[in-house]
């Protein structure tokens, strides 16, 4: 088996287990920048989600300023293409991070490319929340944050997992991509180690690994939003 | 007299669309009094909601004056002038004191009955205990105590409603207003909601605006009623004035629809004994209100006048427990003797309307 292995993946086996080019080290390194970039990324991108709809002409909070504010920085941040957000920003990542290279320099994109794309998400799944609820809380006396935590987020809550599952899975898509700023990952083992070395074995095997991860995030993603849900 | 517990004065609602603005609420002016039921009735698209929500704020008036319980909530002369605002804070604090309930529920569909209860109640200065007790208690007032554990989905409409009535109810509120509650219900489910309020209303002494456009509900529960019509009220009256002597066109359709007399007029007076309707023949409605049905007036046809009554129809209700009728009768008889029949009815306040036959009169 172990030399069947060897003889149909010798690239994959070449890259070995461990050490900077090795395969658990890419798979820590995609995780590693999904986990954190999709928890700033993830708050950012809710907070102006929430942002959005509760500023809007119809939300709770009204405010032509601030929505006019979040509505374009999304919308500037989801026009530029990733890959040159990449570039464009590496100053502002050297600011933040002290680097522009490596795993840790790619958090600050990743953080950036993704925000956008989840606030327009969270802001669809929020506007699905029905405005008769706000109301009948605003009747009951509920406060702003009342209405935040208790009514949009509670209510959109099995939404709001489920957009989070396809913001995932898109993360996912973008760490590889995170690979040509020397961030390494999956991405970069699929592309540099094999695709560049033309190591097909190498990119087949790192593709079904990210496959892997997207299929069970989107699995564990359905069952909560599933379960949370009592509509 | 007493201080209204809701006055609403001079109320406008303005909304500017893109190009044009719409008057949804003009120069409104209403009082309701501590205990009344007050109906507000009109088509949609009259006001009525609008207008309502003036009351807790979750509309706020481009001019007029808000004042609940002696407090204002609001006032403004004009829309450009100076406003006095209630505080945000204060205005919550009110809020839970004016319970609403809403056409299609509202109900936080992610949270138990017991939640959705609760969640009314998180403001309160109740301990925790005597939240719980407060709930339980308002689910056995709505009679959903084995509901309680369920989720909104898992509710009929009519359960669904008595919900958010024991939410609305939840801090002991002096008024509830009742937007559309009915509406979406079934005839069944809409008369034990109603009969609910009803007794909300004479148990707790809660004031009660009800708005809706089914007459029906009105005629159930209401003591006194305004009817709107393009962001204006045309007539408003106690329930009886309104059903005995409704003066405006829509305020007819109205009781119209909630008594069914004009189709009844229709289909009798294709009936054979109208369309042959002798010479000494003549086919009335008769119309009154309360007291004059105590006393035999048709029998007293007979007897005094030798005047026979055929009723061919007759719709009586009991309204705020006095009787308001509408008899379809054929009266016979010479025609002087029936002449004066029908002068004898005027003068016990039997309004008479002459729908066919009688020219000899």
């Amino acid at each position: 088996m172990s030399q069947w292995f060897t003889q149909t993946f010798p690239n994959v086996v070449y890259q070995g287990w461990t050490g900077d080019t090795g395969w658990l080290t890419a798979i820590t390194q995609t995780l590693f920048m999904t986990f954190w970039s999709a928890l700033f990324g993830g708050l950012l991108g809710l907070i102006f989600g929430i942002g959005l709809v509760i500023t809007a002409p119809n939300g709770i909070a009204p405010n032509r300023a601030l929505f006019w504010l979040f509505d374009k920085v999304v919308s500037i941040f989801r026009a530029v293409p990733f890959i040159i957000l990449l570039a464009a920003i590496a100053p502002f990542t050297k600011l933040i991070v002290g680097t522009q290279i490596g795993t840790t320099a790619a958090l600050v994109p990743l953080s950036l490319g993704v925000f956008p794309f989840y606030a327009r998400q969270v802001q669809v799944a929020l506007a699905e929340v029905d405005g008769g609820i706000v109301e009948a809380a605003q009747a009951v006396g509920a406060s702003f944050w009342d209405i935040v935590f208790g009514v949009y987020l509670r209510e959109g809550r099995s939404e709001i997992i489920r957009v989070s599952t396809v913001t995932l899975i898109s993360l996912i898509g973008l760490t590889a991509m995170a690979g040509a700023i020397g961030a390494g990952g999956l991405g970069n083992m699929a592309i540099s180690y094999g695709y560049n070395r033309f190591a097909s074995d190498t990119t087949w095997v790192a593709t079904i690994l990210v496959l892997i991860f997207v299929l069970i995030v989107q699995l564990v993603g359905d069952f909560l939003a599933k379960k949370l849900s009592h509509k | 007299m007493s201080q209204p517990i809701i006055a609403l004065d001079n109320i406008n609602v303005t909304f500017h669309q893109k190009k044009r603005t719409i008057n949804a609420v003009k120069n409104v002016s209403v009082h309701i009094e501590r205990g009344d039921v007050y109906g507000i009735v009109g088509y949609s698209g009259a006001g009525k909601s609008t207008l309502v929500r003036v009351i807790n704020l979750l509309q706020e008036p481009t001019s007029g004056s808000v004042v609940v319980n002696d407090e204002t909530f609001f006032k403004a002369d004009t829309e450009a002038g100076a406003k006095t605002h209630i505080s945000a804070k204060d205005l919550r604090n009110r809020r839970r004191k004016i319970g609403m309930i809403f056409q299609h529920f509202n109900l936080l569909n992610e949270r138990t009955v017991t939640e959705n209860v609760a969640f009314a109640l998180q403001h309160s200065s109740l301990s925790q205990a005597q939240k719980d007790a407060k709930v339980k208690e308002l689910l056995a007032l709505v009679d959903l105590t084995d509901r309680a554990e369920q989720y909104p989905s898992q509710l009929s409409g009519g359960q669904k409603q008595r919900v958010a009535i024991a939410r609305a109810l939840a801090n002991d509120p002096e008024i509830l207003i009742s937007d559309e509650a009915t509406s979406a219900l079934d005839p069944k489910t809409t008369n034990q909601i109603l009969a609910l309020l009803k007794k909300l209303n004479v148990e707790l002494g809660l004031t009660i605006v009800l708005i809706t456009h089914e007459m029906q509900a009105v005629k159930e529960i209401a003591n006194k009623v305004a009817v709107m019509q393009n962001g204006e009220i045309i007539e408003r009256g106690s329930l009886l004035e309104i059903f005995a002597q409704p003066t405006e066109q829509l305020t007819k359709e109205f009781i119209e629809t909630a008594t069914n007399i004009d189709k009844a007029i229709e289909t009798i007076s294709f009936q054979p004994l109208v369309q042959n309707l002798k010479s000494d023949e003549v086919f009335v409605r008769l119309s009154y209100v309360g007291d004059t049905t105590d006393e035999p007036l048709i029998t007293g046809l007979f007897r005094d006048f030798n005047v026979t009554a055929n009723i061919l129809y007759g719709n009586i209700e009991i309204l705020q427990d006095t009787p308001v009728g509408s008899l379809l009768v054929v009266l016979s008889g010479h025609a002087e003797q029936v002449k004066s029949a029908i002068s004898t009815l005027a003068d016990h306040h039997v309004e008479v309307e002459v729908l066919k036959g009688g020219s000899t009169l």
